[in-house]
């Protein structure tokens, strides 16, 4: 069914996709990559083993999205808890970044697999631990995409506002793309679930 | 049978927990991992991140996350500052809004 990924034996799942969706995944993974930045590979000359052992930054980032995808882990309501957040951030934030970074590459490799997509669409096959990316990506997207939309418990479910939205509001297509990846990435859980 | 006494296994088996607490400052005050509640994660993927991580039964992980859901937060594990980091990064890592706190209660 087209939308909605099915189970495929040996732990994988796979989707239909038509070339408008492919498109689509593609272009929000790769904006994905470019939020979540180029991480600590070293710069052409430099020691691979200094790159290594660099530390993380130790501020939260500004952008309301990607302080989301990193959190302060020490929570940060007063000075001690931030320090601590602020070390432990330094320890792990550029292990996160790629982390999230190989999730989104994994996606838009497994899309480029496909091209060229024919006009009726393509059924992406994916290996169980090309699943597992396909998840966190997923996830990161729609953190991104719903602190973008400013989106909170109030919009949820059928009755919720995000789902009335008339279709001259100027966030529509977000909002489609964003309920559309919840869609995916529930089926797609439901293919993982262990009993 | 009046010379079997309950303390001599009890004393037997002491000094090893004794060791231990020489190792571990503080023993009696775990940290804890808390998920916090967020209007974007969908409940089947917190509660597949609860068993797929912890190893937790479906059923304990869909409670956890019905905890997280409903009461804003709950602690899905506890034990030394070490273990708990670990448990905060691997939640990021699965992009669950986590935070460790030392378990004062």
């Amino acid at each position: 069914m087209a939308g909605h990924f099915e189970a495929t034996p040996g732990g994988g799942a796979s989707v239909a996709l038509d070339e408008v969706e492919v498109a689509i995944l593609r272009s929000l993974a790769v904006q994905l990559l470019e939020l979540i930045g180029p991480g600590a590979e070293p710069a052409e000359g430099e020691d691979p083993l200094a790159a290594l052992f660099a530390e993380g930054p130790s501020e939260p980032p500004s952008d309301p999205a990607l302080a989301r995808l990193f959190p302060e882990a020490y929570g940060d309501e007063d000075k001690e808890l931030r320090e601590a957040s602020a070390e432990f951030r330094r320890f792990t934030e550029n292990d996160l970044r790629t982390r999230k970074r190989e999730d989104a590459l994994a996606v838009v490799r497994s899309l480029d697999a496909l091209a060229p997509v024919p006009d009726d669409g393509a059924v992406l096959s994916l290996a169980a631990d090309e699943c597992r990316h396909w998840l966190g990506s997923l996830n990161d997207l729609r953190l991104t995409i719903g602190t973008r939309l400013e989106v909170s418990d109030e919009d949820e479910g059928q009755d919720g506002s995000l789902y009335r939205l008339p279709d001259s509001d100027p966030r529509k297509p977000m909002v489609m793309a964003y309920l559309w990846l919840g869609a995916l990435q529930e089926t797609l859980i439901e293919t993982l679930m262990p009993d | 049978m009046g010379w079997v006494s309950v303390a001599s296994p009890v004393e037997i088996e002491r000094p090893e927990s004794a060791e231990e607490t020489f190792v571990v400052p503080e023993p009696d005050v775990p940290w804890v991992t808390l998920v916090h509640n967020d209007p974007v994660n969908l409940m089947s993927y917190v509660t597949y991140v609860f068993q797929a991580y912890f190893g937790y039964s479906k059923d304990k992980a869909h409670k956890l996350m019905l905890d997280v859901h409903q009461k804003g937060r709950a602690v899905v594990s506890s034990g030394s500052r070490e273990e708990m980091e670990r448990d905060v990064q691997a939640m990021h890592g699965y992009g669950l809004w986590a935070t460790l706190t030392q378990d004062r209660n």
